[in-house]
């Protein structure tokens, strides 16, 4: 007995795709072996058509795989999909669960009953979801009627409203402001500590990995090229973090620690750009070494997005 | 990989309520959030009330210039068509979104029935309902009241039995023929275009008499759709008049047997369907 919450052996989809009168086939997910330990927060992360939806579905029990096997929350989830569904909770970015003609409330109302949670459960449920996600303004309020990041938030306790040992989230910050993406992490943080969920999530928002997850499985073509944290990944293709300088006086060049190199200066020497490795040297030594050299007005710093490291991975390996 | 579906995997409490209370939850909001768009609510039923009219009226007009259509007169014609009507609006007020299946794929509620813990197709029946449909159930009611009452009919337990068989039984058949349609539409682009020409030309032909048909009409609707045993075999049966195919003249009474078939169809057309779906083959 394991007590992986997710394992998959060899997992393989397949599809058959038609191009004019010829049939051809697309690997979808190809060879994935993966396992996530109860608890953890994985990101799975990939281009768009790496595969990563049709991994969900398949952990889901929405498809079946063409080969290999695969358990969630130790179940089978094709053949046990209903005694899956009251374990795990999914929100897709892009399709809702909640009733659009019908006050937000209520929609968590036809939830508690369609999960059969007892009264006192759900009511005891629904209050620290609506006070956790701040949802309280506008649980009379339709859902058609919402704001995108009202209505992620109203999604993502839907989709927890039934207590779910394995949280699944298809890019759940697509589109929102910083100010939903910040509540809706801090959320998902507390939740996890709260009641030990474990979190799977794909998303394009490297702030998301960085925030939410403590490994990273980075999939290409079907294939998983990377699993580890993400620090290691990023020490793996060199993504380094961008801090730009504006300075009160004309530099023409700066005295850099080890670890930081010069990206380049525009406005004859005003504005520097200086990448540095986290890892090898922080941001105020790099700051301190500037400013040694010059009066700083202003600074920003970059993160590098999951985007720029999926490129350097991909273009490392063809 | 260890064979793993080790009993309960972590301790749920027992589910609450009746197994049926979802379902009902679902259709309880769904009949009071139609209920209170009241303009958008009438509008419906009017709409509904036209149509069903109108279909009525198509019969009337038919029998201005024959008295007689396959050996039914106007009367029993009404039967038929009451019959027929009733039937139809109900199955389509309670199960008539199931032939809209693409609109459930496109948007993901049906994704979204996976994450939940009852069947597909039944979380997919229950989960709307089209009163407004009411309205034309309520022009076939007529019909079929008008139609026993201008009908010289041998009242007694038979007829009133034989009518509640071909009532239950003609709802249950076109209930089945929109699953039947839904499982299709798995496969077929634009599929409801093919399917349409089943359930409503099937509904269309339920309010015929069978004796009119040529050979192919009488194996697709007689049959293979079994359209003859929602209204018009029973009317048959109820009236005494011919039946088609060389069938007894109690044909009327095998409505059950249509009912079961047409639902072993939809079963079949709705598990391949899914099947289909998921890419399980088939």
């Amino acid at each position: 007995m394991t007590s992986h919450i997710i394992e998959t052996d060899g997992l393989t989809r397949t599809f058959r795709v038609r191009e004019g009168v010829r049939r051809r086939t697309v690997v979808a997910v190809d060879d994935l072996s993966l396992r996530v330990e109860a608890g953890e927060a994985v990101g799975y992360i990939g281009a768009n058509g790496a595969g990563k939806s049709t991994t969900i579905k398949m952990l889901c029990g929405i498809l079946v795989p063409t080969s290999g096997e695969v358990r969630t929350c130790r179940l089978r989830p094709v053949a046990e999909r209903r005694r899956l569904a009251r374990e795990i909770g999914v929100v897709f970015g892009q399709r809702s669960q909640l009733w659009w003609d019908l006050p937000t409330g209520e929609s968590f109302a036809l939830l508690a009953a369609i999960h059969r949670l007892s009264p006192a459960d759900a009511a005891a449920r629904r209050e620290e979801l609506v006070e956790r996600l701040e949802l309280g303004e506008f649980l009379t309020t339709p859902v058609r009627q919402l704001s995108l990041g009202q209505r992620m938030r109203a999604e993502v306790a839907a989709a927890l409203l039934h207590r779910p040992r394995l949280v699944i989230l298809d890019e759940p910050t697509i589109g929102l402001d910083v100010l939903s993406k910040q509540r809706l992490r801090e959320f998902l943080v507390t939740e996890r500590r709260d009641h030990g969920t474990t979190l799977l999530l794909t998303t394009h928002d490297m702030g998301d990995v960085e925030r939410l997850c403590d490994r990273v499985v980075l999939v290409d073509r079907g294939r998983t090229v990377h699993d580890g944290s993400l620090g290691a990944l990023s020490r793996t293709v060199g993504a380094q973090r961008v801090m730009t300088v504006d300075l009160a006086s004309s530099v023409p060049s700066l005295a850099l620690p080890d670890g930081a190199t010069h990206l380049g200066e525009e406005g004859h020497g005003l504005r520097h750009r200086i990448g540095f490795d986290p890892d090898r040297v922080t941001a105020a030594a790099v700051l301190a070494a500037v400013s040694a050299d010059a009066e700083v007005l202003d600074l920003s710093i970059e993160e590098p997005d999951v985007e720029d490291v999926v490129r350097r991975v991909y273009r490392s390996r063809r | 990989m260890a064979e793993s579906p080790l009993a309960q995997p972590v301790a749920r409490p027992a589910p609450h309520g009746g197994v049926l209370a979802p379902y009902r939850a679902v259709l309880a909001s769904r009949i009071r959030s139609q209920a209170s768009y009241r303009t958008s609510f009438g509008l419906d039923l009017g709409s509904s009330l036209l149509v069903g009219l109108t279909e009525l009226a198509e019969v009337a007009v038919l029998f201005t210039s024959v008295s007689a259509i396959g050996g039914f007169d106007l009367a029993a014609m009404l039967l038929v068509f009451g019959l027929a009507d009733l039937c139809f609006s109900l199955a389509d007020m309670v199960v008539g979104h199931c032939d809209n299946l693409p609109e459930y794929v496109r948007t993901g509620r049906l994704d979204v029935f996976y994450l939940r813990p009852q069947p597909l197709l039944l979380q997919l029946v229950t989960s709307d309902i089209s009163l407004r449909r009411l309205a034309r159930a309520a022009v076939g009611l007529v019909a079929l009241v008008v139609g026993l009452v201008v009908n010289d009919l041998a009242w007694g337990a038979g007829a009133v039995g034989l009518l509640a068989v071909a009532l239950v039984s003609g709802t249950v058949t076109f209930a089945a023929l929109f699953v039947w349609a839904g499982g299709l539409q798995f496969f077929l682009v634009n599929g409801s275009e093919m399917t349409n020409a089943f359930v409503y030309g099937g509904r269309y032909a339920a309010t015929q008499p069978g004796t009119v048909w040529g050979r192919p009409l009488v194996v697709v609707f007689g049959f293979f759709f079994p359209m003859a045993f929602t209204a018009y075999l029973p009317a048959a049966t109820l009236l005494g008049l011919d039946t088609f195919a060389g069938l007894p003249d109690w044909a009327g009474w095998l409505a059950p047997v249509a009912a079961v078939w047409a639902w072993v169809a939809a079963g079949l057309s709705w598990r391949t369907g899914v099947r289909h779906y998921q890419g399980a083959g088939g």
